[in-house]
């Protein structure tokens, strides 16, 4: 007679797997990088290739080698960091720099603190905004889009950010007459002259096309994205009817990282908290703090900061923001 | 119209009811018959046949233990072989009851016609002696868990009943046991849910039914449709549905606040399908429970199928019966893969709570290998008691005892969705259950301090 095998309950499991989760995103990525290539051509082909397998290859060599650990570069998680560092680079950035960034947001930013699972910052963020203070003029000459063959050699332009922080600091509301129009910045644009930004947030279109197909798939919620497109949305609003300085809710929506950081970053499952109720406190928060930095920071975007100071959050929100457990509603009635 | 369901958290796993169309059998009487002392939540049957003794079906093998207690009726006719250790479900060796099969005799005072007796024409059954005669016949709940069901009627000061409902959730995935015996036996369930609506004093009757058992739901509302009292609920479909708690939550709207209270503090008694035709057969019928459905299933069983099995039964002769284990590497499950116990030997007897054998074979016997938490936090949404499992299981895993009991460690109903949705496929579960046993062990000293 054969053996019988033994455990505990539940002896059924559903398909889900950190794989699925992790490939999901990098699917629902695949429509921006196309978009991005698309609008940079070389430059960010270049530049999400170089970080993507420089990741990879920290990944692989840090939990061989010094952690000594089985490797985990093929759960997905090493290689969504580096598409979501290279999405947050200007395309004309010198791969030496993407090399850097690579190895602090893999190395650094997850490896020191255990891996997977154990980092208390979004990687790809450590990464970027160690980038940013290191090599603030390279971070921040972004090429104009359609220059699809050249690479550090592109032309650099203002962002839409600039503009209206420019706007801000002139006190000058007509300089906000140099942004897009609406429709533009929704799809891209790459035949004008402000049509610049990082690889990933060009087309604010593709990036809500992710998150369809994130919802649709189960693999986040909407608490955090929409609590963080509803806050900016809102605050910005308020501000753009009180000075017309200030840019129009919807150009702060579609310009700069804000999609990406809402719908990708500010998702990443290890930093966020728990519970719905705290997610929906981080989103506003991230919100919040997005415009807060943006309008009167030093620094003309400020998603990344946002996200990484609620990151920085986070354990607390888990604290003490407790889902309803059953049963609560009738204690409260009784009382 | 959106059916009714729980309002937190829950799963939808794969249903595999292979067997649901799967007419009932008899199954063939056991050469020898085990009796576990234990097949209730309580205290375990104190025995008062002694080896030798002759015994008829449903003559009385072991009288109640104690308060919560149940006694327990032979299922066969012939002599005790002996009373000793064997294993049972739990996979301890516990005392049983253990006699030869020799023929079918039963006792003469069970009634063994077919004939439907209803509430109405058997006045004299006033609610104490329906209450009793449940008590006398070792009727426990048939779900599972085999909680006394006469306790179950008598509400503890304080709490009074308003309704009863009947549990025809059956949302575990495989078993059909309770289906085939809706479609089966519906009056007579019906009659017990009177019975039960009256021992508890109560006019109001549910039948909670999920939606994937249309037949089902169609059936006994055609049958309850002159009758005011009982409401049949179409739920939609969801585990742990069939937990008592969320089944209140769905039908009635009302939450059942956390331990030590139970159902009937919010005004609901709930009784599983197979535990109201128990209470039928004890009452109208003088037919002690010794007998239960039970579902035989598995993706790689030859035959599998419901049978109508006597009590003792090992479960060895029903798997062989259905075309014996697969080849290959078997889990053998008493109940469903969800809340089941895994078997460390078939020859262990079919109980009061033994609603189904699972066999899962292969790569659905065995775990999937744990990796680290991504923090997804998808074990809290569906969390069908509004807990947080990754923190529970982190801490229980520590030994932090105070933090878990802290965080309503015992609220827990060991339902699995968690380890059942956890993509890193860590093992939750075991970690909780870890905890949850120690917290209560600390309650309980402390308790008894006092």
């Amino acid at each position: 007679m054969s053996n019988l095998i033994v455990s505990l309950s539940p002896h059924a499991h559903g398909t889900d797997s950190v794989e699925r989760n992790m490939y999901g995103v990098i699917l629902a990525l695949v429509p921006a990088l196309l978009v991005s290539f698309f609008y940079f051509g070389i430059g960010s082909a270049i530049v999400c290739l170089t970080s993507v397998a420089a990741c990879m290859f920290f990944e692989w060599a840090i939990t061989k080698y010094l952690l000594k650990k089985e490797s985990t570069v093929l759960d997905g998680s090493a290689i969504l960091t580096g598409l979501l560092l290279g999405f947050n680079l200007p395309s004309n950035l010198p791969v030496w720099i993407v090399l850097i960034g690579a190895l602090v947001a893999i190395g650094v930013g997850k490896m020191t603190f255990g891996g997977l699972g154990c980092n208390p910052f979004n990687p790809a963020l450590v990464g970027r905004c160690f980038l940013l203070v290191s090599f603030p003029v390279e971070m921040t000459s972004w090429p104009v889009a359609g220059q699809l063959l050249k690479y550090t050699d592109a032309t650099t332009a203002a962002t839409p950010l600039s503009v209206m922080k420019n706007a801000i600091k002139t006190g000058d509301a007509s300089c906000l007459n140099q942004l897009p129009d609406s429709m533009s910045m929704l799809l891209g644009n790459p035949g004008l002259n402000n049509g610049a930004g990082t690889v990933g947030e060009v087309c604010a279109l593709a990036l809500l096309l992710g998150l369809a197909f994130m919802l649709w798939k189960k693999i986040i919620t909407w608490h955090i994205p929409v609590s963080i497109i509803a806050t900016v949305f809102v605050f910005s609003g308020i501000l753009h009817l009180a000075n017309p300085v200030y840019a129009s809710p919807v150009a702060e929506l579609l310009s700069g990282g804000l999609m990406l950081g809402a719908i990708f970053m500010a998702t990443d499952y290890v930093t966020s908290p728990m519970t719905y109720k705290g997610q929906l406190i981080y989103g506003v928060a991230i919100g919040f703090l997005t415009v807060v930095i943006r309008n009167w920071g030093a620094y003309p975007e400020g998603m990344s900061f946002a996200i990484l100071i609620m990151n920085a959050f986070t354990p607390l929100i888990n604290a003490y923001i407790k889902p309803k457990r059953f049963g609560e509603v009738i204690k409260k009635e009784d009382k | 119209m959106k059916l009714r369901t729980f309002r937190i958290g829950g799963i939808h796993p794969e249903e595999n009811k292979i067997t649901a169309e799967v007419a009932t059998k008899v199954a063939a009487l056991p050469t020898q018959a085990i009796f576990p002392l234990s097949q209730h939540i309580g205290a375990p049957a104190k025995p008062v046949v002694a080896k030798g003794d002759k015994v008829k079906v449903g003559t009385l093998l072991a009288e109640a233990g104690g308060f919560v207690s149940a006694p327990i009726y032979s299922s066969v006719s012939g002599t005790v072989l002996k009373i000793d250790n064997a294993v049972d479900a739990t996979g301890y060796r516990k005392p049983c009851i253990i006699v030869k099969v020799e023929g079918d005799e039963w006792e003469e005072s069970i009634d063994r016609s077919d004939k439907l007796e209803t509430v109405a024409a058997h006045p004299e059954l006033t609610p104490e002696e329906i209450v009793n005669r449940i008590k006398v016949a070792g009727v426990t709940g048939m779900g599972g868990a085999g909680f006394p069901t006469f306790i179950k009627l008598c509400p503890p000061p304080g709490a009074k009943a308003e309704c009863v409902i009947i549990n025809g959730v059956e949302c575990e995935p495989y078993i059909t046991s309770d289906y085939r015996l809706m479609m089966e036996h519906a009056d007579e369930i019906l009659v017990g849910l009177d019975l039960l609506m009256k021992a508890a004093k109560v006019d109001k009757g549910y039948i909670g039914i999920e939606d994937n058992k249309p037949e089902a739901i169609r059936l006994l509302e055609e049958k309850t449709a002159n009758n005011p009292n009982v409401e049949i609920v179409p739920l939609a479909k969801k585990y742990p549905q069939g937990g008592e708690k969320q089944l209140v939550d769905a039908v009635i709207r009302r939450q059942v606040p956390a331990p030590p209270a139970i159902p009937v503090n919010v005004g609901a008694i709930v009784q599983n399908v197979g535990t109201a035709f128990a209470v039928y057969q004890a009452v109208m019928k003088n037919k002690p429970l010794f007998e239960r459905y039970t579902t035989v299933t598995g993706k790689k069983v030859a035959n599998p199928g419901n049978f109508l099995v006597r009590m003792g039964t090992p479960m060895k002769e029903l798997i062989d019966f259905c075309g014996g284990m697969p080849e290959g590497d078997n889990k053998v499950l008493a109940g469903g893969p969800m809340m089941g116990k895994a078997l460390t030997s078939t020859e262990v007897p079919v109980c009061k709570g033994t609603n189904s054998i699972t066999i899962l074979t292969d790569s659905d016997a065995r775990r999937k290998k744990p990796q680290a938490c991504i923090r997804c936090a998808k074990c809290v949404s569906v969390c069908p008691m509004g807990l947080e499992p990754f923190l529970l299981a982190t801490a229980s895993s520590m030994h932090n005892w105070e933090k878990v009991e802290q965080e309503d460690i015992t609220s827990c109903i060991e339902c699995g969705s968690c380890q059942f949705t956890c993509p890193a496929h860590r093992p939750l579960l075991d970690n909780i259950r870890l905890g949850k046993t120690t917290v209560m062990g600390i309650i309980r000293a402390r308790n008894a301090k006092k």
